[in-house]
């Protein structure tokens, strides 16, 4: 079953033409990775997932995003309401200057659960599924800011899977951490599959082939290859594809 | 193989210009603590001798060269109070409008370029705009009302300018992460950005209470009374305030040589109320600076 499908997607950032005609459709409760060089539209079309884009002014897009069947743009849906069903993950952590706790029960909150027993459950679960409970425990009351970076990034993994979303999004979670952090939420990625759909951006091409089940690649704002994850690294169709994972450019 | 030197001519040099660099910078930073010391100094060494009990709590008497400056006191204190109660709102509320919600640069720019005008109007200007407006249009005369909307203007643009500057350096990382969890904008302002830019901005309403508290010009048509030794009973009611009544005890009056000593009475009590509240402000700020630490 697919949960996202994307038809003929074209992204313009004013009269930059960002994403070209890209169609792809992403199973549920799979892995995909989405490759390739700097300014390529991989992220540009992660964010299209949840609406991020719209945040940023004179951006336009056409062709249709459909999840679970129904146009993500189309004129009822609740943005909000989409965004607590599509979760995300960004670059670098960003926790907010809040406490362990609150960080996690801040979704919840803004969602309208305000039973206090409700949200420490799902605190509690989220930080245990965010493989982070054991390190923070005894001190969630604390700054988030007083964690590591990579503690910071499964903070705000747990802080996403709070709300029980159906979709992860995530924008290159691992590439401002250590190889241990990164480590860390790629075994954290695998665990993750069993409840979410996962779509991760990544320019570490290890790292896609170590968790994803099928891999994306980008260029220059075109969808060039679109596979099983072991194909692509293997005996990928495309030369540019070829090219790109055999380090000859990018 | 090449040695690796340190030209010590040059290391010298430049370990000299830093020594003069700073020693400039320290010598005119003194320069700016002496000035400011001295100018306390004076005022306390003058204004100390007439504070007392009665001082701060009685009306004038013996056409001020005697009494208090209690009807003063009160008068400042609902100025501000009353121009708080305008510009602490409208002023957050367009600032949070202006760094959040505006897309439109054009506008943005214009309400920007006018807010920056704003703060460099005279304040006697106000004053006179105040006159016009609030106390013959609207009829209110010359009243506490009237007064505290003439400083509640003055002060917007500071207001308005330092909450856009404290959202601005907010980073974007912090508004995407939150509406990525689903939150509305509102919720995200309310819950994220404006916690975090708290502390900025209690700076701005500070140093506009300090210039409210401070000012003649815009009440002088609108507000202040020369002499009423009763306390307003309404915001309908002219009051006396710090400022003016330092004015009017050090250029008018019965016997100005009486009056010096209670003018640097007056002097010293406006510096510190403002010392309190800066002190206050102080507080409140580090409480919140803390809660967004650790809570």
């Amino acid at each position: 079953m697919e949960i996202i499908k994307a038809q003929h997607v074209n992204f313009y950032y004013g009269s930059f033409h960002a994403l070209k005609d890209i169609s792809m459709e992403i199973e549920e409760k799979s892995v995909v990775a989405f490759i390739g060089p700097s300014g390529c539209g991989k992220s540009t079309f992660l964010r299209l997932f949840n609406r991020m884009n719209d945040l940023i002014p004179k951006t336009r897009l056409e062709g249709q995003i459909l999840i679970n069947g129904q146009d993500i743009y189309g004129k009822n849906i609740q943005v909000d309401q989409l965004r607590k069903e599509v979760g995300m993950v960004f670059q670098r952590p960003n926790p907010f200057p809040k406490s362990i706790y609150e960080n996690v029960a801040y979704g919840l909150k803004v969602n309208g659960i305000k039973n206090q027993d409700v949200i420490e459950e799902r605190v509690v679960e989220s930080l245990k599924g965010a493989a982070l409970w054991d390190e923070v425990k005894d001190k969630l009351k604390k700054s988030a800011y007083a964690l590591s970076g990579g503690q910071q990034q499964r903070l705000c993994i747990a802080r996403a899977m709070a709300v029980s979303p159906q979709i992860l999004l995530m924008d290159e979670p691992a590439s401002a951490l250590d190889p241990i952090s990164t480590a860390k939420i790629e075994e954290l990625i695998r665990e993750l599959k069993k409840q979410v759909t996962i779509v991760i951006v990544t320019h570490n091409m290890q790292q896609a082939s170590r968790v994803s089940d099928k891999t994306a690649f980008f260029y220059m704002g075109e969808m060039v290859e679109y596979g099983r994850t072991k194909d692509i690294f293997t005996n990928p169709e495309k030369e540019a594809t070829q090219n790109y994972i055999t380090g000859r450019f990018g | 193989m090449s040695t690796l030197s340190f030209p010590e001519n040059n290391s010298r040099r430049k370990t000299l210009n830093q020594k003069i660099a700073f020693a400039c910078c320290f010598a005119l930073s003194l320069c700016v603590v002496l000035v400011l010391a001295s100018i306390l100094l004076f005022i306390i060494i003058k204004g100390i001798r007439v504070i007392n009990w009665d001082f701060i709590t009685q009306a004038p008497a013996d056409g001020m060269t005697g009494g208090g400056i209690f009807p003063a006191i009160i008068g400042t204190l609902c100025l501000m109070a009353g121009s708080a109660i305008v510009s602490f709102p409208v002023g957050i509320m367009s600032g949070i409008y202006m760094n959040e919600y505006a897309t439109n640069g054009k506008l943005v720019r214009f309400i920007r370029m006018m807010t920056n005008n704003l703060s460099g109007i005279p304040s006697i200007v106000f004053g006179l705009f105040g006159m016009a407006i609030f106390v013959n249009y609207l009829d209110f005369g010359d009243s506490i009302i009237a007064g505290s909307l003439t400083l509640g203007l003055l002060s917007l643009p500071v207001i308005i300018r330092t909450t856009e500057e404290a959202l601005k350096d907010i980073p974007d990382s912090m508004r995407e992460g939150s509406r990525a969890l689903g939150a509305t904008q509102l919720q995200t302002i309310w819950n994220v950005i404006l916690p975090m830019a708290v502390p900025r901005v209690i700076t701005g309403l500070i140093l506009s209470m300090g210039r409210v508290s401070g000012e003649t010009a815009p009440i002088l048509f609108t507000c202040a009374a020369y002499f009423l030794p009763q306390l307003p009973s309404s915001i309908f009611d002219q009051c006396m305030a710090l400022p003016y009544h330092l004015y009017v005890l050090a250029t008018s009056g019965t016997d100005l040589e009486k009056q010096q000593p209670i003018a640097y009475g007056t002097a010293l009590v406006l510096i510190i109320i403002v010392l309190i509240i800066n002190l206050a402000a102080n507080g409140i700020r580090k409480y919140f600076a803390n809660k967004v630490k650790t809570n």
